[in-house]
């Protein structure tokens, strides 16, 4: 009601002062730039210094004034963490790991999350809120069981130990649940009226339908577990089965201050895949992060 | 029930199990259970279990080599008196504190300045410049970041003597730990935060800005006014999802400072995984992890009932 009336008022008025308004929205765009930009620089700087650092020789790592551009790059530190760290096999361990669980967890997630949406079972509404309470149970409470249960196992010290635990998800099967309740449910009757078993219907219809889904709990899969470190340092003993990060640690410690600039070239490689899914699959990834939260 | 209306389709394409049944519900009573299994196998296996398990050797004293004797409370009362855990606690609940303050207010004023009017390739640009630490690992950027907070060469410091601040000792000393791990974390994880508020400023409708700029509430007064009353169902989130995380944090200072100097960064998690991995005492391990999950559990209950009380919806 009062805005009404105020705006009849604002309207009312011969426009004076237009022109100020404008200007001083430009000058407060402004503002906001510069003080966006100076933000962006502390997040983009540290990044370009490791850049930077690991392209130039290992003797100017602690250079100042910095530089955030490489002017010469100079290679040498990549060669370096080839010789001294076994950074192909680091990188396959990491590329093996989440890759495994990547797929597998937008299988496991699929299926579950197609049950709970689209299969009626006894217990289902149960069921689902215990797979959403495991969410709320951090890992590092877990893992102490999970550690003797791999020993037990016969595990331990195995790439498996990272893998299987981590198969199936929470929030991957809340995420296809959600996703499987968007597509529209006579899909499936007409599927079987035409006569498609339950799994047809599934395997032909809706699982096509669901791949950007997958495709969102795959890329969160990836960033997660390419990042991972509390799980493999517990969990692999042997240097031949550390994943990226463990391997980039210890390099760290076993170097001390010397070649600063050959530890930052594996940062630096480390990075890469992670880049290309920020790059095509950033979307997914934001769509990913924030589901769930809304609402 | 459209399967079972048309059996004889069933029964052309299907085998012999798929027509011993006239009533198709009843066929696939298994069904269900067949998509459920490998995620219900698996969490029961590496979830469910261990949850219990940790409950259950919290009142048990085991290393591996001897077997586990009862203990009842004994885990706790310890923990409740060992001065490492306890520090790690307060140290955990400082972080906390500081870090989500950091983080949310970071987050909610870099994300007002990217959602108001701006050329739309610099809200791409700054939007993908907030978010981009996300993809990295805590661990690297520890690695990095290490050496930018070295007390001689690290940039940090060379970038203070500029405004006449001398050489901080960012590492060695209990503060400047402490100080380095919160800027260290919240550089990586502000951008989780600022995602959630964009969304939440994203479905504020324009005609409440119209609305309230007409009533002549603009910059400062129409944020406070509108923007933020509005947002709190996001905030609310935020806050407890960063809490909750928060909580959790391991590789920074593990990386960074390794708990130290003396204990003065050692946090909750930290203490878990010395006591149960570097001294075998997996019981006071256990203990000390459910102690973290009753508190992650109480804060996430509360987070129900403030949503139910104090959030304002539409």
């Amino acid at each position: 009601m009062t805005t009404t009336s105020t705006r009849r008022v604002v309207v009312g008025q011969p426009l004076p002062d237009r022109t100020v308004k404008r200007k001083k929205r430009n000058w407060s765009m402004a503002g906001r730039i510069v003080l966006l930009a100076i933000a962006s620089v502390f997040i983009l700087g540290p990044v370009l210094w490791t850049l930077s650092t690991s392209l130039r020789p290992p003797a100017e790592s602690f250079q100042l004034p910095p530089s955030f551009l490489p002017i010469n790059p100079d290679f040498s530190s990549y060669g370096q963490v080839f010789k001294q760290l076994n950074i192909m096999l680091l990188v396959l361990n990491s590329a093996l790991v989440t890759g495994l669980i990547a797929v597998g967890q937008m299988l496991t997630s699929a299926l579950a999350g197609y049950a709970f949406a689209n299969l009626k079972f006894r217990g289902r509404g149960a069921l689902f809120s215990i797979v959403l309470a495991t969410m709320m149970v951090p890992v590092q409470v877990t893992i102490v069981p999970v550690f003797m249960l791999i020993r037990g196992m016969g595990l331990s010290d195995t790439l498996l130990a990272l893998i299987l635990p981590a198969l199936p998800t929470a929030f991957g099967t809340f995420l296809m649940r959600q996703y499987f309740l968007g597509l529209p449910a006579d899909l499936g009757e007409a599927a079987a009226i035409d006569g498609a078993s339950p799994w047809r219907t599934f395997r032909s219809v809706y699982a096509p339908l669901a791949v950007p889904g997958m495709a969102i709990v795959g890329i969160l899969a990836f960033n997660y577990h390419w990042n991972e470190f509390f799980r493999p340092l517990i969990m692999t003993i042997s240097e031949q089965n550390f994943t990226l990060p463990l391997g980039l640690v210890s390099l760290q410690g076993n170097l001390g201050t010397g070649s600063i600039s050959v530890v930052l070239a594996g940062v630096i490689l480390s990075m890469i895949p992670a880049l290309v899914v920020f790059m095509f699959g950033q979307r997914a990834l934001r769509d990913g992060l924030t589901a769930g939260t809304g609402k | 029930m459209s399967t079972a209306t048309r059996p004889t389709s069933a029964t052309r394409r299907g085998g012999a199990a798929a027509n011993n049944h006239p009533n198709g519900r009843q066929r696939q009573r298994w069904l269900p259970w067949a998509f459920l299994a490998p995620t219900i196998v698996g969490m029961g296996l590496f979830t469910l279990v261990p949850i219990v398990a940790s409950v259950v050797l919290a009142f048990f004293r085991w290393d591996i080599i001897s077997p586990p004797s009862f203990v009842g409370f004994d885990n706790f009362a310890q923990v409740a008196q060992d001065p490492t855990v306890r520090v790690s606690f307060l140290n955990t609940i400082g972080f906390v504190v500081v870090a989500v303050a950091l983080q949310l207010g970071l987050a909610l004023a870099l994300a007002i300045m990217v959602q108001e009017k701006l050329p739309s390739w610099l809200r791409v640009f700054f939007r993908s410049a907030f978010f981009f630490p996300l993809i990295l690992s805590a661990a690297s950027v520890s690695i990095f970041m290490r050496y930018l907070f070295n007390e001689q060469f690290g940039v940090v410091n060379w970038l203070l003597s500029f405004i006449g601040i001398p050489a901080v000792p960012w590492l060695t000393t209990p503060t400047g730990s402490a100080a380095v791990v919160i800027l260290v974390y919240v550089w990586q994880n502000f951008g989780f935060s600022f995602l959630l508020f964009i969304g939440g400023l994203a479905s504020i409708p324009t005609e409440t800005y119209e609305a309230a700029s007409l009533d002549g509430a603009t910059g400062w007064r129409k944020h406070v006014h509108v923007t933020l009353p509005l947002l709190s169902p996001t905030t609310l989130v935020a806050s407890v999802m960063a809490i909750i995380n928060a909580l959790q944090v391991f590789d920074q200072p593990y990386v960074l400072t390794g708990g130290g100097p003396g204990d003065s960064t050692r946090t909750a998690v930290m203490v878990i995984f010395e006591s149960a991995f570097q001294r075998l005492e997996f019981g006071q391990a256990s203990a000390i992890g459910v102690i973290l999950t009753l508190i992650i559990m109480a804060i996430t209950a509360l987070q129900f009932r403030l949503s139910k009380r104090f959030v304002f919806y539409q």
